[in-house]
């Protein structure tokens, strides 16, 4: 099985031209490109029909090592650029893969207005709560009170949850996973591309280097091991008294509802308007 | 037929509705914009006639999001515009730098109004003739077409895609707000008779392929996502695959390909009017409204006797230096009116042969109000 799905991710990746990455040992970003190469393969798409869209930042950093259409835009801007492929051609799958700080921060706008329009986009936010790759300040994700280079003394900053987000802005998929649980997220991943409308995860993540070292919190498998012990599927947690989820990530699909998809409404107007004119 | 098939009919057009009309006969297939005046009209229209083509129009929720679209849509294949005006247009700079610096063809049309920042909603101005050269950070030589007229807002329009595809970069189209919103009986030419330039796409293997193939005098074939060439782009300094890099020789590659691209073309580029300049003595130099105005004075000027003649570019960037110097030489005083603090006369300058020198004389207004051909006059008097 570890043979095999490790000939699937080298298949996809790059290997001959861009290695090695970027990444810091034990960074989570690597561990969620084998984990979104191996949901592409389970539902045995062409690949020249997907394209992979970033941002800027160590996340973003990802599509160039996987072999699809690939595009590294702006800072904030992923998918604003991926809204105008998929507006273009509506037959191309479209994965979004983007930052707390890319996503959240300067790209909050895009994020909440492609929602709103459930435009057919898989949106994959690694949301390792700091922004990495300029050093470690406090991104819309900081935990309060949690340390970062521009908050020295402890964020006083209100963070956003993500997935609340998403929810309020109306996309029709939202789900929240870790770095850790790799197979639920690769199912979740998979329901996401299937899903017709906005579909977004919050993967969490863990940047031991930076945000671990300055709140303390151990090394990369500590950190794992936190995603581990603290959280608990929406299910679970559905069951359980209010305390005892208290201050637990949950995960799990938190809302998936059928709503007419932006790319098919704008393929039913133009019809319609060509009928008009016929008339 | 009735109707003489020689003579095309003429229609009342704004420069905007051209502009929407030249997008359309240039083959434009994709919108994404953002509602500002002077501008909205461009976008109105094409809500309206891209869906009957079974083509995209979409609203953004801002301009950085429409540059992002249009770019984002065009590595798909679209031949794609946006329209904005001075706000939007300096939200879109690092979007523009985005286009230049991966080489993806699309349009910005910039009606422009009087700034900076809300400035004199929606009074004319000419203030963006440096910002649309050099808005965006870092080195990327520009495309910049300037139309004075109804009817070349519509060729020009062409043009500007043209030239986006040809050159696979962002070409803006500067419009005057005047312009923008005058009416104007002007014919259009038949379609059949425009002519269309397309981006060459790659026949070569996938595995062959470079997204930035150097051996093509700088105009390489380029393929769209879906079409099985999996290229990667990116902002950042990149190689012949799109792949980034560090390595000087490979950064400065990409630099001096971006820069020769366009200089190497000048000729192809560079559009001017030369109107009574062969005896002239003194000259105008301006653009866009200012340059209607700078005509009418000329007649006026030739019918009372004096030798004036106008020097209009209608690509004001790369700048037309050539037609500058050759102007310089034969006359003895050039009259730069603009509806900014002296742009135009700032690269002017930069040809003469001493910073004293006083062939130019500068014309300026930013009050929001036009400079009349009979102030004009009055100014070339002046200086006589």
């Amino acid at each position: 099985m570890g043979k095999v799905s490790q000939r699937v991710v080298h298949n996809f990746l790059r290997h001959d031209k861009k290695f090695p990455h970027v990444w810091c040992a034990g960074c989570s970003n690597g561990t969620v490109l084998g984990t979104i190469i191996r949901a592409i393969a389970e539902q045995n798409l062409d690949r020249n029909n997907i394209t992979m869209v970033s941002g800027i930042g160590c996340s973003s950093r990802m599509p160039v090592y996987i072999d699809l259409n690939t595009l590294h835009s702006l800072h904030g801007r992923a998918i604003a650029f991926a809204t105008g492929i998929k507006t273009y051609k509506p037959g191309m799958k479209v994965i979004v893969v983007t930052g707390d700080g890319d996503c959240t921060a300067i790209g909050g706008n895009h994020l909440i207005h492609a929602a709103r329009r459930n435009l057919d986009l898989t949106v994959i936010v690694i949301n390792n709560n700091i922004y990495g790759m300029t050093g470690g300040q406090y991104s819309p994700t900081t935990p309060f009170e949690a340390k970062a280079t521009t908050s020295p003394f402890g964020n006083f900053d209100t963070p956003f949850d993500i997935c609340d987000l998403a929810i309020g802005a109306g996309a029709t998929f939202v789900g929240r996973s870790t770095a850790f649980h790799t197979i639920e997220l690769q199912k979740m991943i998979v329901d996401a591309m299937e899903h017709k409308g906005f579909s977004i995860i919050d993967v969490v993540s863990a940047c031991p280097v930076i945000y671990g070292r300055m709140n303390k919190k151990g090394g990369p498998a500590e950190m794992m091991m936190a995603m581990r012990d603290n959280s608990i599927l929406n299910t679970a947690a559905e069951k359980l008294p209010p305390e005892k989820v208290e201050g637990k990530i949950i995960r799990g699909i938190l809302k998936k509802v059928d709503h007419p998809e932006y790319c098919e409404r704008y393929a039913e107007l133009c019809t319609k308007v060509k009928e008009m004119q016929h008339e | 037929m009735a109707r003489n098939s020689q003579k095309p009919e003429l229609v009342l057009m704004q420069g905007n509705e051209a502009v929407a009309a030249g997008a359309l006969a240039a083959g434009c297939d994709y919108f994404a914009g953002y509602p500002i005046t002077p501008s909205t009209e461009i976008a109105e229209i094409l809500a309206e006639e891209l869906p009957k083509r079974g083509h995209t129009f979409i609203q953004m929720e801002d301009e950085i999001a429409s540059i992002a679209a249009i770019i984002g849509a065009s590595l798909a294949g679209a031949k794609s515009l946006t329209a904005t005006s001075g706000p939007g247009f300096s939200l879109m700079q690092e979007g523009i730098g985005f286009a230049k610096i991966t080489e993806t063809p699309c349009v910005v049309v910039n009606v422009q109004r009087s700034g900076p920042s809300t400035g004199l909603p929606t009074s004319p101005a000419q203030g963006e003739i440096m910002q649309s050269r050099w808005g965006s950070h870092g080195d990327s030589p520009a495309i910049v077409l300037y139309p004075a007229s109804v009817k070349e807002s519509y060729a020009l329009t062409i043009r500007a895609f043209n030239l986006a595809e040809k050159y696979r970069t962002c070409v803006i189209l500067l419009m005057d707000e005047v312009i923008g919103h005058m009416r104007e009986a002007i014919s259009l030419p038949d379609i059949s008779e425009i002519k269309i330039i397309n981006r060459i796409k790659p026949t070569v293997p996938a595995n062959w392929y470079k997204h930035y193939d150097e051996n093509q005098k700088y105009l390489s074939p380029l393929a769209s996502y879906g079409e099985g060439y999996r290229f990667h782009v990116t902002g950042l300094a990149h190689d012949q695959h799109g792949f980034p890099t560090n390595k000087p020789t490979e950064a400065g590659a990409m630099m001096e390909r971006l820069e020769k691209k366009i200089v190497h073309n000048i000729r192809d580029l560079v559009q001017i009017e030369s109107y009574m300049m062969e005896d002239a003595n003194i000259a105008i130099f301006a653009a866009g409204i200012m340059a209607r105005a700078a005509k009418a004075a000329v007649k006026i000027a030739r019918a009372e006797g004096l030798k004036v003649g106008l020097l209009r570019p209608l690509t004001i960037w790369p700048f037309p230096d050539d037609a500058v110097r050759k102007m310089l030489k034969n006359v003895e005083y050039v009259v730069v009116p603009e509806l900014n603090q002296g742009q135009f006369l700032h690269e002017l300058r930069r040809l003469v042969k001493s910073t004293t020198d006083s062939k130019l004389i500068g014309f300026q207004r930013v009050n929001g109000t036009l400079i009349t051909p009979t102030e004009i006059l009055q100014k070339i008097k002046d200086v006589l």
